[in-house]
């Protein structure tokens, strides 16, 4: 025998499909199958049922090689680490719930950490875009409903968000788009022929790095200007074509990703791709959506925003808020030597920082908590595993497009397995008991940024 | 005018965070005042005699105090943020937001500054006579308020983003720069007597740039209007006139539309076949550097 | 036992009709009682001003645009930054959109102990709920928008109000909303193509229905099943030159309407901060203040309440479900514009905007302001807000305050204008001598805010039985005092308790009380047509499943009050 839970929330990408459905075992302790899920999602639920799971909390060996320790010691070890540091980095967020980046904060405050998030190597360009020029945007359902043309730029959906096309940008049928992909134009503009840009209506294929060049075009077009010959490799009558296509739509969308984030430029590419979505709300309507990646880095740029202000790289150590990407990012913070002590949750660096920064968390203290054995838990000093959020415990998490879902428990942990807010609660009672004699912060009234 | 000399004594751990050292934090203050004030690493705070040693004495007001601050200070922060008036001398290295935020009075930096000096600079004059990192002379995230006024000076290079969101004031660099500048501007003057990467005057609304050497490509919305003589520095150059960028929106005066102005040195650019030979050397050259371990990341 | 006596007070309170008689105000348990034993904890408030706790009718303080507005302008958060109160208390951060934490420390401060947010988009609801859930010490409720919404305008069509009203119990109980809030009713959606609705009669695109239409039968509805609160308006024609007729034709939606409910409320319609909808000429340069003619209507109309909309004159940052309006003001001004359009609901924009006291509009927005508080008959019926963070931060309500009681101070602020001429001229203010009263004050901020909401018989007042909500102002209201001290009194309450806690002391918070989340739990008679096409819309239209859409759990609202409606019997 076996049930099946259904509307269940997909806990990969900013997607946040939430209609899986997941077969399970009938004591609750098993995933038998999980449908409707891609590809990559299936793996995510699946794999939480790995026989070789790391369930204990392991420190790593002068030798190198790993002990098992227990959760009281990895508890006590982490919060020492943290009230002992002056500025330690508490990095990660975004594979996890709203409900653990909250206890999270809360341990920031009281060690003055810094908090970042992944948007640090992938978005975070798109919210510095966003604090200099706004962002017209929708949610996921009205581009379903209303859409007649999808733009794709450096984006690839069809490997990165594998169900995006199916679920809401060009496959489905909403309330004023009866006729599926059939009534919807898609233009996709990325360096390379990827699978995506096969489906296209019209494919600009422009030449690497010059996105801010063919997005200020489009401006120029827009407003009925001369253009050179070729812009970004893009002969001048294609460059007026999309132009047009884009004016006369009746309700359009451009999702961008990673392509234009973090080439050259960056924010200021995302920056001019508002820019081009804000002059077509002249002409018509127009939105803009980030593809964001881990499914729940949107949760912890709101959690972040209503507690300090700010959507990542969060500068606590002076008892107020600071900000400044460039600054307070976790790469700047390791490449300057301006962090004493690394803490990771839902995240892994190792895999996706720079080489040198990852050599700098090596010789760090440091805390991994993650449910996996990642590279980031291989230079780590201790690796606390955890249950799987969204398929062992539930939490709220947001989608792309800033909807909050609560994601479900499906399966029960290993046995004696700690969440991860039940671990940061742990260790957050522990650090307020070792700083209750001196209280972050100076109390003076010292401004921000100086004076 | 008294001056306050001090100098750093030992080499901070993480980054040391200075806004009292400028000539408004320290002025009509004693020498034990001064070494009593807070600077900060981290969530600790310290005092500015752990860190310096001070001598020479202080005027009552800013602006009849110099200070000078000795020593490598490329791990202190925040030096002459908000200095109002007087005048301070960095003779090293120093870290970011040096001059952020001044309005008035002089600071010179006889080496090289970090990032975001000269944010949101309201007045006064900032010489660097070294290279500037990124965001010189640029607003402060969010802030659609750059530069207001004053002058910056660099003798050597800098960064991207120079002058991001400027509304006034001159920048002039005599050496290189990066990417993006004068993104986003709304008026003010930037001189760039060596040679800009991609992205000059993109966005521009209005203002003024002024390259000496070669752009490797350029914006599209910038169109050639023909040649007009301007003088930098006391010497009178005829140059290429450009208005732009036509993707950007203007305000109309007297019922004409109001544009950016880039002014080109004649025959240095627009050379599409030459820059693209050329960027396509970079590209071979960046190629060959991917084999090579990259120490740290961007800017932003 | 928790016993408090607060002593020998000037108290003004308008549940009891208390006009600052010297009294003292016992406290029990958390709530107001007739005496308390001689073991009762003494506070001595002699010399200073008593009063419940203030309600706030209207603020944006919580939810998806109120954090985009903090995430996107971190140069609201640069300077003027200071470290915590004490050891118990969170961070706090931001001047025109401050985080969760200093809005409920800086409301608190003020002595204000209910605040409702104004507009929570239902398929975000778990946002609002959350930030509210991290805004400590103050009771909140949201309001989610019906006025743009899809099976409110196919129902509304048709003239179905009982479904409408069966979707609204639904859709309150799913959001754990607490009233019908509308937003300019059709013209959101018409954004969603680029389009507007600027008059009550203006049809919206495709659902073939008028905002007169949707107004009229979200009033029958909500009446239908008698909620505490009326339909909470904010017009079309939001913030243009000349739109007072507009407003007027709005207010007129709702003639003819009897309130049913069993709260006590008496008005069938409240219309939010009307600053902005008082205006007339028909460019920027004649625009004028047409709040005489407002006034008229609203004090001759007993089934209307008002809120003000007071323009503090700062930077700050507008935000509202009213699209088209924001995109409207990006035009004009030019600074960052953020929008979001929410499929089946409502939309919201963001743009900052800097109320210079050297902009003659902006000055004549000010005086609008404060004349539509002056002109008001009824301080029963017309409440101070900023409509914040849209008009100014509600951290200025102390400084609306001084200005309202102190015809010197604005007296100061009008003439020292740049264009004081040109804003005298087109508006009432420099001839209004009233004053308002501490009593007024109070009726204005307390017992009228909390009987428009259906809570008179909770906030607001100080009679027995009331829950404790009891604020000290260090200000005799005898005299002699300037507008600097009403401004410095309000700003930094001596004591203010919430539901018998002491929460402040001496302008410090020392408590992060013991905040609640209201919401309605309405209850209907099943309907089946009602809960089929939820079920298809989910099945069709919306991005998310249905299962996923009802906010439910601790984690959201850990301590909710929920009010209960019956109006099942009304078949």
């Amino acid at each position: 025998m076996a049930k099946t839970v259904t509307d269940v929330i997909c806990p990969f990408c900013g997607t946040l499909c939430d209609d899986l459905e997941v077969q399970v075992s009938d004591d609750g302790t098993k995933i038998l199958e999980v449908y409707n899920a891609c590809a990559i999602g299936a793996e995510k639920f699946l794999h939480s049922q790995a026989k070789d799971r790391i369930t204990r909390p392991r420190m790593q060996q002068e030798d190198g090689s790993y002990k098992e320790v227990s959760y009281d010691e990895a508890v006590e070890y982490t919060a020492q680490m943290l009230a002992k540091a002056k500025k330690p980095l508490m990095y990660g967020w975004s594979s996890t719930s709203c409900e653990a980046q909250s206890v999270g904060h809360e341990i920031a405050e009281a060690v003055g950490g810094v908090v970042d998030n992944t948007a640090t190597v992938c978005h975070g360009s798109s919210l510095i875009a966003i604090q200099d020029v706004g962002i017209p945007s929708c949610t996921l359902g009205e581009v379903k409903n209303r859409a007649d043309l999808v733009v794709f730029w450096g984006c690839n959906p069809s490997h990165a968000h594998p169900r995006h096309l199916s679920r809401y940008s060009i496959f489905p049928r909403g309330f004023f788009t009866g006729k599926g992909h059939k009534g919807r134009k898609m233009i996709v503009v990325d360096p390379r022929n990827t699978d995506t840009m096969k489906m296209a209506d019209v494919g600009l294929q422009l030449e690497q790095g010059r996105d801010y060049e063919l997005l200020s075009a489009l401006r120029v077009a827009f407003r009925g200007e001369d253009l050179p010959d070729v812009v970004a490799g893009i002969p001048k009558e294609r460059i007026y074509e999309a132009a047009e296509m884009m004016k006369n739509a009746r309700f359009g969308v451009i999702f961008f990703g990673m392509g234009v984030t973090q080439s050259l430029g960056k924010n200021h590419n995302i920056d001019i791709a508002i820019m081009v979505t804000k002059d077509l709300n002249e002409f018509t309507k127009f939105s803009i959506i980030a593809m964001r990646g881990h499914y729940n880095v949107t949760g912890s740029g709101a959690v972040l925003g209503w507690q300090f202000g700010f959507p990542f790289a969060t500068d606590l150590s002076r008892g107020f808020a600071r900000y400044n990407p460039g600054e307070t990012t976790s790469n700047d913070l390791l490449r300057r030597d301006e962090c004493d002590a690394v803490f990771v949750l839902g995240s892994d660096p190792g895999a996706h920082f720079p080489i040198s920064s990852v050599r700098k968390i090596a010789h760090l203290p440091s805390v991994a908590v993650d449910p996996h054995i990642t590279p980031t838990t291989e230079i780590s000093k201790l690796h606390v595993p955890v249950a799987f959020v969204g398929i062992e415990v539930g939490g709220c998490c947001y989608r792309m497009d800033n909807v909050p879902i609560e994601s479900r428990k499906v399966v029960e942990p290993p046995e004696g397995m700690m969440t991860d807010t039940d671990f940061l609660a742990r260790v957050r009672d522990r650090v307020v008991e070792l700083k209750a004699q001196a209280p972050v912060g100076t109390q003076s009234t010292a401004e921000a940024q100086g004076a | 005018m008294e001056t306050v000399t001090l100098t750093i004594k030992k080499t901070p751990t993480l980054m040391l965070e200075a806004e009292a050292i400028s000539p408004d934090g320290l002025a009509g203050k004693s020498l034990d005042q001064i070494k009593a004030l807070p600077v900060h690493m981290g969530r600790e705070q310290f005092t500015i005699g752990e860190y310096f040693d001070v001598t020479g004495a202080t005027s009552a007001t800013a602006g009849e105090t110099k200070v000078v601050v000795k020593g490598d200070l490329s791990r202190v922060k925040y030096l002459g943020t908000k200095m109002s008036a007087g005048e301070l001398v960095i003779e090293g290295n120093a870290d970011m937001y040096v001059g952020a935020w001044m309005s008035g009075g002089k600071l010179t930096a006889k080496g090289s500054v970090d990032g975001f000096a000269g944010t949101g600079m309201k007045g006064g004059e900032l010489l660097i006579e070294g290279n500037a990192g990124n965001y010189l002379g640029s607003a402060y995230r969010g802030d659609w308020r750059g530069m207001q006024a004053g002058l910056i000076r660099v003798k050597g290079n800098v960064g991207s983003d120079t002058g991001y969101f400027m509304n006034g004031g001159e920048i002039i660099i005599e050496g290189n720069a990066d990417v993006h500048v004068g993104t986003h501007a709304e008026g003010g003057k930037i001189v760039i007597k060596g040679n800009a990467k991609s992205r000059v005057g993109g966005q521009m609304v209005e203002g003024t740039i002024i390259l000496f050497g070669t752009v490797d490509v350029m914006m599209p919305g910038f169109k050639y209007i023909g040649d007009e003589e301007i003088e930098v520095d006391g010497q009178k150059t005829v140059m290429s006139a450009y208005i732009g960028d036509l993707g950007e929106r203007h305000r109309k005066r007297k019922g004409e539309s109001v544009y950016g102005k880039l002014y080109l040195a004649k025959a240095a650019p627009a050379d599409a076949g030459a820059s693209r030979d050329a960027r396509l050397a970079r590209a071979r050259e960046a190629k060959k550097a991917r084999f090579v371990p990259v120490e740290g990341t961007t800017s932003a | 036992m928790a016993e408090y006596l607060i002593k020998n007070g000037f108290v003004f309170d308008p549940v009891t009709g208390v006009k600052g008689d010297k009294k003292d105000v016992a406290i029990r348990d958390g709530k107001i009682v007739d005496s308390v034993s001689s073991s009762a904890k003494v506070y001595d408030a002699a010399g200073k001003t008593v009063m419940a706790g203030a309600v706030e009718v209207h603020a944006h303080v919580a939810g998806p645009k109120v954090n985009e507005g903090r995430n996107y302008r971190p140069e609201d958060k640069l300077f003027g930054t200071r470290v915590r109160d004490s050891k118990d208390t969170r961070m706090t951060g931001g001047f025109s959109i401050p985080t969760t934490f200093k809005t409920g420390y800086s409301y608190a401060k003020m002595g204000y102990t209910v605040v409702m947010e104004a507009a929570m988009p239902p398929l975000y609801a778990r946002h609002v709920h959350e930030e509210m859930r991290d805004t400590p010490i103050i009771d909140q409720g949201a309001f989610p928008v019906f006025g743009n919404n899809w099976f409110v305008l196919e129902y509304l069509k048709n003239n179905e109000v009982e479904n409408t009203a069966a979707y609204i119990a639904w859709l309150l109980r799913a959001s754990k909303g607490y009233a019908v809030k509308v937003v300019n009713p059709g013209g959101t959606e018409a954004w969603a193509w680029g389009l507007n609705c600027l008059s009550v009669n203006d049809p919206v695109p495709y659902f073939d229905i008028t905002p007169a239409q949707i107004v009229k039968g979200l009033i029958e509805a909500n009446e239908y099943l008698g909620l505490p609160h009326s339909i909470h308006i904010h017009a079309n024609n939001l913030g243009n030159p000349g739109n007072f007729q507009t407003t007027l034709d709005t207010f007129k939606l709702a003639e003819g309407y009897k309130t049913n409910n069993k709260f006590g409320r008496e008005q069938t319609m409240h219309h939010t901060h009307v600053q902005f909808h008082s205006y007339g000429g028909d460019n920027w340069g004649n625009f004028e203040s047409k709040a005489d003619a407002i006034m008229d209507y609203v004090n001759a109309n007993p089934n209307l309440t008002i809120d003000t909309g007071n323009v503090t004159l700062d930077e700050t940052t507008t935000m509202t479900a009213d699209g088209p309006f924001e995109h409207h003001l990006t035009e004009l001004n030019h600074l960052k514009w953020a929008n979001v359009d929410v499929e089946l609901e409502t939309a919201a924009g963001i743009v900052p905007y800097v109320y210079s006291p050297d902009i003659k509009v902006c000055a004549i927005q000010w005086a609008i302001g404060l004349e539509l508080a002056l002109l008001a008959k009824d301080p029963m019926r017309c409440f101070i807000t900023t409509d914040h963070p849209n008009a100014g931060p509600f951290t200025r309500y102390p400084r609306i305050m001084k200005w309202l009681m102190s015809k010197e101070s604005r007296d100061e602020r009008l003439n020292t204008f740049k264009h004081a001429d040109k804003v005298i001229s087109s508006t009432l203010l420099a001839g209004l001598d009233r004053e308002i009263t501490f009593y007024e004050l109070a009726q204005m901020t307390r017992a009228g805010p909390a009987k428009a909401l259906g809570l008179a018989g909770t906030y607001g007042g100080l009679a027995p039985g009331m829950d404790a909500d009891v604020v000290v102002y260090d200000i005799n209201p005898e005299g002699p005092f300037t507008g600097e001290d009403i401004e410095r009194a309000f700003t930094d309450a001596s004591l203010v308790f919430k539901t018998g806690t002491l929460v402040v002391e001496n302008g410090r918070v020392i408590n992060n009380g013991n905040k609640r989340t209201l919401w309605v739990d309405a209850k209907v008679n099943e309907n089946a047509q009602v809960m089929r096409d939820v079920e298809e819309k989910f099945l069709k239209y919306y991005s998310v499943s249905l299962k996923n859409y009802e906010v439910q759990g601790h984690h959201y609202i850990p301590n909710p009050y929920a009010i209960e409606v019956d109006a099942t019997s009304e078949v």
